[in-house]
Parts: structure tokens; C-alpha cells; sequence
């Protein structure tokens, strides 16, 4: 009988228990690879996410500038400027979502015009105007300011707008008028933020008139030179450098000028954290923090955090007598 | 004639590897992003929230093993039980570490400060204390040292350390406190199956203890 050409030669079959091992070995092998590449990405996407998502690069300079800058004004920092990029991708503006890189992400869903700001309550005359009526009253300065976040960091922003006390001086306050109060624009389609219940909306800030009146206080419209980004409140927002950033209402469509002092959004949800008057001070601690350092964006070492922001020469008289850790 | 094959090592000595292999990826990510300035603007702030919350998914898988087993009487867990436990420590260590030598630049005054009067901070901070006697008593030996009843009632501080984590994260949020809740709520809804499992308490309960005692 001839053996059958095909079939190897005893010989050179591989031995059961060798190939029973390497099956053994492949299948652990795949055993492994599975598991510890299922763990990685699970714990990737438990942990991994948030601000490391690669944010949507900044609008480009529009070819004809929208905004002019009409005198460069005399509050100017020698502290470097933080860069574009980090203004317009790391902030806070919860209409926008809650993480610091959710606002750059959806920012470019606000509609800025046509715009309307309602004004109301103690002024001569009630009315709505059109956000380029507005503009169109007033030359735009840059004012380079120093900007401390409640969470303890800080950056320094080019703005551009015009002072505050302009603007109520032209809408002529009543004598009745003790507080001015900002409101942002509710509308859930355009701040998909407002979903979620996250803060009572819409979000309402407000100032004492006398603070409104100082020329530090700010009405912003743009940023480097350019229109302010959805992200940073525009097309209109307030600035107000020596209190924490969340004093300064974003897209604004309602300015009430009020006797009784406004109900402010983050006083309102937590009193005993934010307080209305909310001035940059190093000596009265958040209750889960402390204030007396921030970081600012691109730095590495913390730096002391200074009373009013750095501002005191222009604005602590507004709070002689006061308590400031009643009134913090 | 089909022989069993000869298994040199045990069937599941892939496990623990792989589980520290899996592991390194964030590791590797989050300093792979750090090296390329891919952590934003606020890196610091980053890495110091991605590792707090690894440490967090490391201790909350590391309490899933048990009431896996109650559950769904599924043993391998228990094998990579300890070295969750391990990973759960290193990475809080790592996100202690940063806090302390990076955000702080060593200012061990104000980390001081930190600790003993920002509830926050030493709700942080108490949840590592807890976590070094568990990994210092975490080899075979110290079991045997203590005895397995003291070393077990050692052990549940792990359910501690966990809500205080819990707690420490939903103290960071300022205000949408949903990702902290659901981690409290699954550590909760862990210790609820312990809670009624030891209630049930009889000979099913005592089998799965020595169960235990041997892994």
C-alpha cells in the first residue's frame, strides 16, 4: 500500500500537546489584549475627557474690521496679555455648558444680529434699542484688564467697548435709580445650555449705580481688536475688572435700572458663596477655597491675589465704612 | 488519544497583567497631552481633575468585585481586586503630588492652610490618609499577621474613603453636580449590596466569606 501523497509524514506532525499549548498561548494572548485594551479605553472615556478636547480654532479676523479702535485707552496693564487662544477657549458660561471648553465648542450658535437691548425701569425713557444704535453712540477704546475668576485663576484681556457710566448717562437715570441690573438673552435654542437647570435662567448680574458709574466699569463689544466671539457674551457684556469674573453678564438683552438691589443669579442660588458685591479680595476665603492666590492662564506659579483685583486706587472709596466680610 | 493540554500557570494569570497594561493607558495619554500642551489653557487644572477622577473610577472598580461576586457569582474579579485597590492609591498619591509640588509650587503653608481649613481640600486629603493603611496592609502577609476578621473590619474604611472622594468631587463643582451624584449613587447602590448581603447573613453568606478569605 503507497502512503497517501498529501499526508505528511509522521514525523513531522506537530505533537498534541505543543499544539494544544499554543492554542492555549494564542488564546490567552487574545484574552489579554481584549481585556487590557477594553480597561484602557473604558478608563479613557471615564477620566480622559472634558478640557483635553481639541477646541474649534478661533473666528478669523473679518477682512473689514467691524470695530474701530477709536482711542487706546489709558487703562492699559504692562502685564502680558493672555493669548486669544486661551480667552476664547477656556471660560465659564454655563448657557454655553459647563466645562471651560464647552462655551468655545457651541459659541458660534448665538446669533448676534439683529440684536436688541430693552431698557427699563428708572430711566427717563423706557425703550428697546438696536445693539448698533448703541455703537453708534460711542467711539470703542481698548481697556487691557485684569480678570479674576471665583475658581482662582485669572487672565488679562484686551477688550474693546465703551465705559459703562456712558451708556447710563444717555439712557438719564431717574433719582430713584440705585442699582443697575444686566440680564442675559433666554433662549435655549441659541444657549443650548439652558436646558439643563443647572443656574435659575435667565442669568441676571447687577451692580450699585455708583459702582455702575465708575470709569472702570465696562460695557464690552469686542476683544483683541476684534468682535467679541459667542463665547465671551457677545455681542454685548459687561466687565466689571475688580469684582470675580461671574459679575460680568453675557449677552446682555435687558439693562433695568432698579431702587432695590437686583436679584442676583449666584447670589441667589448660593448666598453664603457668592456674594452681590463679589470684590476681588484675598482675605475673605470662598467657603470650599481659598482666594489669596490664582493662577494665571499660561503661568506655572501661583501668584498673590491683590485686593480689588489691583484696583483699589481707583475704586475702594466706593466701600468705605463697609463690612467686607458681611458684604463679600 | 486527545491528552488534556499541561497548563504550566493558573487560567487566569493573563488577568492581573492585562488590567495593569489597560491601566497605563490614561497615564500615558495624559502625559502624552501635557508633553504636546494639549491640556487646554489650565493644564494644571487638567491633569489635577483627570487624575482625581481616575483615582475615583480605580476605588469605585475595586468596590464593584465584591458585590460582583454576591451578585452574578462571578469570582475572577476578586483577582484583580487588590491591585484596583493599589491603583486606586498611586493615582490619588499622583493627584496629591501635583497639587502639592505643581498647583501649590510647594508652598507647604498654604497646603497646610489648605488642609486643616478648606473642607474641601481636607475632605480630599482625609480619604488619602484613609487609603495608606489599606495599601500598606494589602500583601498576603499582613493578612496573615492581622488575621482575616481584623483585617476584613480594616478593609470596609475602603467604603469611607469612597464617599468621602465622592463628596471631595462634588465640593470642586460650583454648580451642575450630576457627574459627582452619579458616582455617590453607584457607590451607595455598592454598599446597599454588602449592607443586605450581610443582613441575609447565613450559611450562603458565610461560604462566600471563606470564599473570599481564600482568593
Amino acid at each position: 500500500m503507497r502512503p497517501r501523497l498529501d499526508s505528511p509524514k509522521a514525523g513531522e506532525i506537530t505533537e498534541d500537546a505543543v499544539y494544544q499549548r499554543r492554542r492555549e498561548f494564542m488564546r490567552r494572548a487574545g484574552l489579554f489584549v481584549a481585556t487590557s485594551a477594553a480597561w484602557g479605553t473604558g478608563l479613557v472615556a471615564l477620566s480622559g475627557r472634558g478640557e483635553a478636547d481639541p477646541p474649534k480654532p478661533p473666528p478669523p479676523l473679518p477682512k473689514t474690521p467691524l470695530l474701530r479702535v477709536a482711542e487706546r485707552g489709558k487703562y492699559v496693564l504692562d502685564e502680558p496679555s493672555t493669548p486669544y487662544e486661551s480667552i476664547t477657549t477656556y471660560n465659564n458660561y454655563y448657557e454655553l455648558g459647563v466645562s471651560k471648553s464647552a462655551p468655545a465648542r457651541s459659541g458660534d450658535r448665538l446669533r448676534t444680529r439683529p440684536w436688541t437691548v430693552s431698557v427699563e425701569g428708572e430711566v427717563a425713557k423706557p425703550q428697546t434699542l438696536d445693539i448698533d444704535t448703541i455703537l453708534g453712540w460711542f467711539g470703542l477704546e481698548e481697556r487691557v484688564y485684569r480678570m479674576r475668576c471665583v475658581e482662582a485663576w485669572s487672565m488679562v484681556i484686551p477688550w474693546l467697548g465703551f465705559p459703562l457710566g456712558d451708556l447710563l448717562k444717555r439712557l438719564e437715570p431717574t433719582s430713584r435709580a440705585k442699582y443697575v441690573e444686566v440680564t442675559t438673552l433666554l433662549d435655549p435654542g441659541q444657549l443650548p445650555g439652558q436646558n439643563d437647570d443647572v443656574l435659575p435662567w435667565p442669568y441676571v448680574e447687577g451692580l450699585r449705580m455708583d459702582e455702575a458709574m465708575n470709569p472702570l466699569a465696562f460695557m464690552a463689544v469686542g476683544l483683541y481688536g476684534r468682535p467679541l466671539p459667542g463665547q465671551n457674551g457677545a455681542p454685548l457684556r459687561l466687565v466689571v475688572p475688580w469684582k470675580y469674573g461671574f459679575k460680568g453678564g453675557k449677552s446682555i438683552v435687558r439693562i433695568r435700572l432698579t431702587e432695590e438691589q437686583p436679584v442676583t443669579t449666584w447670589n441667589r442660588v448660593a448666598p453664603n458663596e457668592y456674594g452681590f458685591y463679589a470684590n476681588v479680595n484675598p482675605l475673605v476665603d470662598h467657603p470650599r477655597w481659598s482666594q489669596a492666590t490664582e493662577r494665571r492662564i499660561g503661568e506655572v506659579t501661583r501668584r498673590d491675589t491683590l485686593p480689588y483685583n489691583g484696583y483699589a486706587k481707583y475704586v475702594a472709596h466706593l466701600y468705605t465704612g463697609m463690612d467686607l466680610r458681611r458684604y463679600f | 488519544m486527545a491528552t488534556a493540554p499541561r497548563r504550566h500557570s493558573a487560567p487566569l494569570a493573563w488577568l492581573v497583567p492585562a488590567v495593569l497594561t489597560g491601566s497605563a493607558a490614561p497615564f500615558v495619554l495624559l502625559s502624552f497631552r501635557a508633553a504636546t500642551g494639549r491640556l487646554g489653557a489650565n493644564p494644571i487644572a487638567t491633569a489635577l481633575n483627570q487624575l482625581g477622577l481616575l483615582a475615583l473610577v480605580f476605588l469605585v472598580a475595586c468596590l464593584a468585585c465584591t458585590p460582583a461576586k454576591i451578585l452574578f457569582g462571578v469570582a475572577w474579579p476578586i483577582r484583580i481586586r487588590k491591585t484596583l485597590g493599589l491603583l486606586a492609591f498611586s493615582t490619588a498619591c499622583l493627584h496629591f503630588l501635583l497639587y502639592v509640588v505643581v498647583d501649590q509650587g510647594l508652598r507647604l503653608g498654604t497646603v497646610l492652610n489648605d488642609v486643616v481649613k478648606r473642607p474641601f481640600i481636607a475632605v480630599g486629603f482625609t480619604a488619602l490618609v484613609l487609603l495608606v493603611p489599606l495599601a500598606a496592609t494589602s500583601t498576603r502577609e499582613a493578612l496573615t499577621r492581622l488575621g482575616f476578621k481584623r483585617w476584613k473590619r480594616l478593609h470596609r474604611l475602603v467604603y469611607a474613603v469612597a464617599v468621602l472622594a465622592g463628596i471631595h468631587f462634588r465640593m470642586r463643582v460650583k454648580a451642575d453636580a450630576r457627574e459627582p451624584f452619579v458616582w455617590l449613587a453607584i457607590i451607595a447602590a455598592l454598599l446597599l449590596v454588602r449592607v443586605v448581603d450581610g443582613f441575609r447573613g447565613g450559611a450562603s453568606a458565610r461560604r462566600k466569606r471563606s470564599a473570599l478569605a481564600e482568593s
